[in-house]
This record gives structure tokens, C-alpha cells and sequence, in this order.
């Protein structure tokens, strides 16, 4: 996908609004063949453990599809729950708690983005006041330091490097950046300007799939 | 978080309402409600519906060594896990009465059952054989949990292919999916659980009862069966005690449900196995249907990242140049290093305030300072007492009786006449007297976080 001339580009979005009865905002968000399912409980009843007086405890749930959370699920967790914890306005519902859980539902790449798009589609969903929204875009690097946007979970393997970040949409300011592999200063600024192009569409179709949920026809 | 508990009067008006022979949802007593099976892109995954509940079920296989007292057997094992998200009373990772209840009738269910082929999951006797893991996480939780985790749990075997493998003489040789098809499991037959829900100590039956019923029943009863009418599993749980040919007739109705849902389930193979087989588009991103309104779909989209390089660059040029580091460590006194100096301390505000506080503290010839300074040690109070000039001022803090001091005429420039970058506690530890085992002081002017 990155060796298109002129730019790279987004998978497929999909996304469906309130699939799951239950929660009180739910949705469920494929990019390519990487599925996410949001699902948000909040604000709600907290333990008293876990209460902050001045705002609203955030928990973020990562599920694997197989097997157990470990390691790996929770430092993602981690991550979307700052980059939450970021967006919300947690001040607004002190003592009280907002859950997140996200299931995995199929694997293709670009994943912690996945999750950070379904994780924001789920907050819109629930209707919580949040600052800004927040999207997840993944860059790749190749051999040749030519950037990839939103890989596969192959081109994930091949690349050099691969960043994630998450992205406001005040200013397309930097939420939260995560790297694995190598890359230069200079790549990961065009990673950033990369990434900050890339959450335009993202944030046009977060607008269009509320507009078409509250449409009247 | 905790279960809202049913009010009575929402109790009233479900039992009313079942003896009048009405539900909720408007259906008959003995109607099962829709179900309705989607394939993800990857085999061996699928989602579940039952009316509002929904399945997601995984299978996957692994080679490992056989147990000892059944070695030509593969082994089967199953998870289901209630995830948070289903209900809010679900905690994560709790075993809790009813996760043990469900995973030991979909034991019965499905393994006891001997549905499917455990020996030809062998590949050498003693050494290897295949384990099949089915994992099913219930997402959104309705009622009749186990009707719909069972149904996903048989869907997913159904639908799973495991690597193809071969073996000549000692060696064995695992094919990917590229060199080799895989191979489906042999499943003898399909058991599927159906539950029948008791009210008034049996005088009502329901169907598929759902999440409020449940919570208003007397008893329940579930029954695994497979097309051939053969009963695989049958338990009665809640205390109620029921009569002979009311079993009966729920076997009679267990088996035309498991029928209809057999039907229903071969349908929804036949349909994926097609679509595959035409290279057509499969996975969850087709099961999402066009014309809902909460759906949307966007086509690829592409991103202009041509001048990105340049963008990149003018950040780069723009940003301050990062200051000079001096990276030779200094060996102040033994067992005291430093990296860097003269580079001025960024941390100004807090450096400021802390000067504030030390200039009041000298004025006054004692400190009601808080915070850190309270953490003094009692030697230096007893040194310090016999000198006499100085006062002594007890905290009247209600935590502990801490006394906090002053330095005699502690040089105040240190840390300005070096210029030297400090840790903000770095000062403490020099009016204590205790030596630390290593200082480090970092060369890099240290910024907040920005926040976000």
C-alpha cells in the first residue's frame, strides 16, 4: 500500500455504532481485516478503591481473542487509557467510573490503532463530553525509509520500523506516540506529518458515521 | 461494578405477564429467538447471535505431548470467559458460580458428547497430538448464555482448519497454509444445547427465556441434543422438581429446535465455504449489513504523503538546537559523581520558591517549612540542639511529631555558584550529613511533560 505513487493509503473503514445492547456505548470497528469491538459501562458505580475525588476513573480493558491478557495487553491498555484519560473531561463526572473494554476480533495489523479508532467511536457512542476526539493512525518505515500508513499485519513484519500514534483532532496535536524498530529524527517527524494527514480522513469519517446514525432517513 | 437489582413491581409484572402466556418480546412461549451466524476472515472464528446475545467464538490448535493415560488422543479444551463488556456485574478474570456452571455443561456438552474425532487428532502416539482450544467471549449478555455459547462453540470446530501435517517415519513435517490446504476436524455430530426456563415451581415453561426472565425464574433446564435426537447432556438446576412427561415434552421440543438450528448452522457454513471457494469478499466487514443506519462503510482512502519530507524538515530546522552536554563524569569526593556542568536549572519555579522558603527560614532562625524538609533525621537534632543558638520548632502537624531544623550557616549559593543542574531533593541529603552511596546529576535541563 505504500508503494502507491503520490501517497499511501487507509485500509477499508468500517464501523458500526451501538452493535451490543448492554453497555452504554458500544462500537465495533474493522480497518482491512483488523476488527475491534468497543464497549464502554459509564459513569457508573466505582469501587471505593478506585475512586478519585475530582474526576472520573478511567479503566481500559484489552481482550485477546485467545487466551489470557498478559504483558503485551496490558501496556496497551496503558496506552489508551492516557490517551482517554487525555481526551475526556473526567473533571466533569468526579467518583465515578468509566469503563472501556475492547475485544480483539481479528488480528490483521495496525491493531493499537484499531483499538484507539473503536475506543474514541465507543466515548462518541456513549456520548461522554470529551475535549476533542482522538484517532490511532500506524506508519511503517521500509528499508528505503519510505512511509506506509495503516499496514497490514505482514507489512507490519517487513517494515524497519513501526510508530503508532494517536492524534487529536484540536490542532492534529500528538497524543501518545509508540515505536518499535529504528528510525531517525527525521523519519519520525515524517511519521508525525504522515500520521496527522492520515487522521483527516479519519476524523471525516468519524463525522459521517454519526451523521448517518442520526440522520432521518 | 454491581447488578441493578429487579424492583418487585418489574418481578410482578414479568410473572403476570407469563401467566398470561405473554413475553416481553412479544413471542410465544416455545418461539427460540433469531440466530444468527457470521464468519470472521480467519478460520476456525465466528460471531454468535442470539437475539441481543452475542458470541464470539475462537478455535486454535497447537501440537503438544499427549496425556499419559490416553496417548493417542488429542486433546480438547474449552474456554468461555463472561467479559465485562456482556454485563456490568462481570469482573475480569473472577471465577464466579456461574463461569463454572457454564464451562462444565459445554465440557459435557461438547466433549463428553464425543462429537468430535479426539484420535484423529494423533499425529505419533505418545509423542504428539494436536490441542484444539476453543475460546468463546460472551459480548453482549441477553439471557440463555449457554444456548448461545454452545451454538458458536460447534460453529467454530465446524468452521476451524488445522495445518496439514505428514509424517515419515521419525520425522514430522507441518505444512502452512501456502504449501498445503488445511484440513478440517471430523466431527461425528453437531449437540446443541436448548434451555427451558420454570416458573410458579413448573407450571409455566419457557423457551429461550431471556435476561429478565431468567432473573424471575424458578428452575431451569437445559438439554444437548444433535439432530439424530441422541440427549448429550441434560441438567436441571434452581431446586425445582419436575414430572416425567414434563421432560419429556421439553425433549420433544429440544429436538425440533435443534433441527431448525442444524439447518440453520449448515446453511451459514455452506454460504462461507462458497464464498471462499469463489475468492468472493468474506469476514466480519461483510456481515455488517449496507442499508443499516448505525453502519458505515468507508473505501479505501488515500493519503497524500508527498511533501512530508519537507514538512519534516522545517520542524526540524525551526526546533532549538539541543543544548551542549558535557558527557565526562566528574568525580567530586569519593563516592559522589557528575555529569555535565554549567547548564542552568530549568526547574526554575521550583527552585525560586524553595530560595523563598530557605530566606524566610534564615530571617527567622527557624523553618516551618513542609514537605520535604520534614523528613530530617533525629541525630542531626540532638547535634544540633547542643549548639543552642538555634531554635527548635515542633510540627504541629497531627501526623507525627517531626522536628524541623536549620543548617547552621549553610553556604546558600551552592547550588547557583556551580550552575550545576540538581535533582530538587539533591540539597537535602548535603544539610543531613548522611552521605549518599552515589549522586548523579543529569546533564539535560529537565522540561515537564507538555500537556496534552
Amino acid at each position: 500500500m505504500g508503494s502507491e505513487p503520490g501517497g499511501c493509503g487507509l485500509r477499508r473503514f468500517s464501523c458500526e455504532l451501538g452493535p451490543l445492547g448492554r453497555p452504554d456505548g458500544s462500537a465495533a470497528l474493522l480497518q482491512g481485516d483488523t476488527s475491534v469491538l468497543a464497549g464502554l459501562y459509564g459513569p457508573a458505580e466505582v469501587k471505593v478503591s478506585k475512586e478519585l475525588y475530582d474526576k472520573a476513573t478511567v479503566e481500559v480493558l484489552l481482550k485477546p481473542k485467545v487466551g489470557l491478557p498478559g504483558v503485551f495487553e496490558k501496556n496497551r491498555e496503558q496506552l489508551i487509557r492516557k490517551t482517554c484519560e487525555a481526551a475526556l473531561l473526567g473533571a466533569l463526572h468526579p467518583r465515578t467510573s468509566i469503563t472501556i473494554v475492547l475485544q480483539v476480533i481479528s488480528d490483521a495489523g495496525s491493531l493499537l490503532a484499531c483499538c484507539l479508532n473503536a475506543a474514541c467511536m465507543g466515548l462518541m457512542d456513549a456520548g461522554l463530553p470529551m475535549k476533542s476526539l482522538f484517532c490511532g493512525v500506524t506508519c511503517t518505515l521500509d528499508a528505503t525509509g519510505a512511509i506506509g500508513l495503516d499496514p497490514t499485519a505482514k507489512q507490519e513484519k517487513e517494515a524497519r520500523a513501526v510508530v503508532t500514534f494517536a492524534i487529536s483532532s484540536v490542532e492534529r496535536q500528538v497524543l501518545m506516540s509508540t515505536t518499535k524498530g529504528t528510525c531517525s529524527v527525521e523519519e519520525l517527524q515524517q511519521c508525525i506529518a504522515a500520521a496527522q494527514r492520515a487522521s483527516g480522513a479519519i476524523f471525516q469519517f468519524y463525522r459521517d458515521s454519526v451523521r448517518r446514525k442520526y440522520s432521518k432517513t | 461494578m454491581k447488578e441493578t437489582p429487579l424492583s418487585n413491581c418489574e418481578r410482578r409484572f414479568l410473572l403476570r405477564a407469563i401467566e398470561e402466556r405473554k413475553r416481553l418480546d412479544g413471542r410465544q412461549s416455545y418461539d427460540y429467538r433469531n440466530v444468527r451466524i457470521s464468519f470472521g476472515a480467519d478460520y476456525g472464528c465466528c460471531i454468535v447471535e442470539l437475539g441481543r446475545t452475542r458470541v464470539l467464538g475462537q478455535v486454535s490448535c497447537e501440537l503438544v505431548s499427549p496425556k499419559l493415560n490416553r496417548a493417542t488422543e488429542g486433546i480438547l479444551f474449552f474456554n468461555l470467559e463472561l467479559s465485562p463488556m456482556a454485563a456490568p456485574a462481570f469482573e475480569p478474570g473472577r471465577q464466579s458460580d456461574l463461569l463454572v456452571k457454564l464451562n462444565r455443561l459445554l465440557e459435557r456438552c461438547l466433549r463428553n458428547s464425543k462429537c468430535i474425532d479426539t484420535e484423529s487428532l494423533c499425529v505419533v502416539a505418545g509423542v504428539k497430538v494436536w490441542q484444539i482450544r476453543v475460546d468463546l467471549h460472551l459480548l453482549n449478555h441477553d439471557g440463555n448464555i449457554i444456548d448461545a455459547a454452545s451454538i458458536a462453540a460447534i460453529v467454530a470446530l465446524c468452521h476451524f482448519r488445522r495445518p496439514d501435517v505428514s509424517v515419515q517415519g521419525e520425522e514430522v513435517t507441518l505444512y502452512t497454509p501456502e504449501e498445503r490446504d488445511p484440513v478440517p476436524l471430523s466431527i461425528h455430530h453437531m449437540p446443541i444445547c436448548v434451555s427451558f426456563a420454570f416458573f410458579q415451581q413448573g407450571t409455566y415453561l419457557l423457551v429461550d427465556p431471556s435476561e429478565r426472565e431468567e432473573r424471575v425464574m424458578d428452575g431451569l433446564l437445559v438439554i444437548a441434543m444433535n439432530k439424530h435426537r441422541e440427549i448429550c447432556t441434560i441438567q436441571s438446576s434452581g431446586g425445582i422438581m419436575l414430572l416425567k412427561d414434563q421432560v419429556l415434552r421439553c425433549s420433544k421440543i429440544t429436538g425440533v429446535k435443534v433441527a431448525e438450528i442444524t439447518e440453520l448452522i449448515q446453511k451459514a457454513l455452506e454460504n462461507d465455504r462458497k464464498v471462499r471457494k469463489e475468492g468472493g469478499k468474506f469476514g466480519f466487514a461483510e456481515s455488517i449489513p449496507d442499508q443499516k443506519i448505525s453502519a458505515f462503510k468507508m473505501e479505501r482512502a488515500l493519503v497524500d504523503t508527498k511533501d512530508v519530507e519537507e514538512q519534516a524538515e522545517e520542524i526540524i530546522t525551526k526546533a532549538d538546537s539541543p543544548s551542549d552536554v558535557f558527557a565526562k563524569p566528574v568525580l567530586r569526593m569519593p563516592g559522589m559523581a557528575q555529569l555535565g556542568e554549567g547548564i542552568e536549572n530549568s526547574w526554575g519555579d521550583l527552585e525560586e520558591s524553595e530560595r523563598e522558603e530557605e530566606e524566610e527560614g534564615n530571617s527567622d532562625d527557624a523553618t516551618t517549612s513542609e514537605g520535604q524538609k520534614m523528613e530530617m533525621e533525629e541525630r542531626n537534632v540532638v547535634r544540633n540542639t547542643k549548639k543552642g543558638d538555634d531554635t527548635i520548632v515542633l510540627s504541629d502537624s497531627e501526623e507525627e511529631e517531626v522536628v524541623i531544623l536549620e543548617p547552621e550557616e549553610r553556604p546558600k549559593k551552592t547550588r547557583s555558584s556551580g550552575g550545576m543542574v540538581k535533582h530538587p531533593w539533591g540539597s537535602q541529603k548535603e544539610i543531613h550529613g548522611t552521605k549518599p552511596a552515589l549522586h548523579f546529576y543529569f546533564p539535560y535541563p529537565c522540561h515537564p511533560p507538555p500537556l496534552p
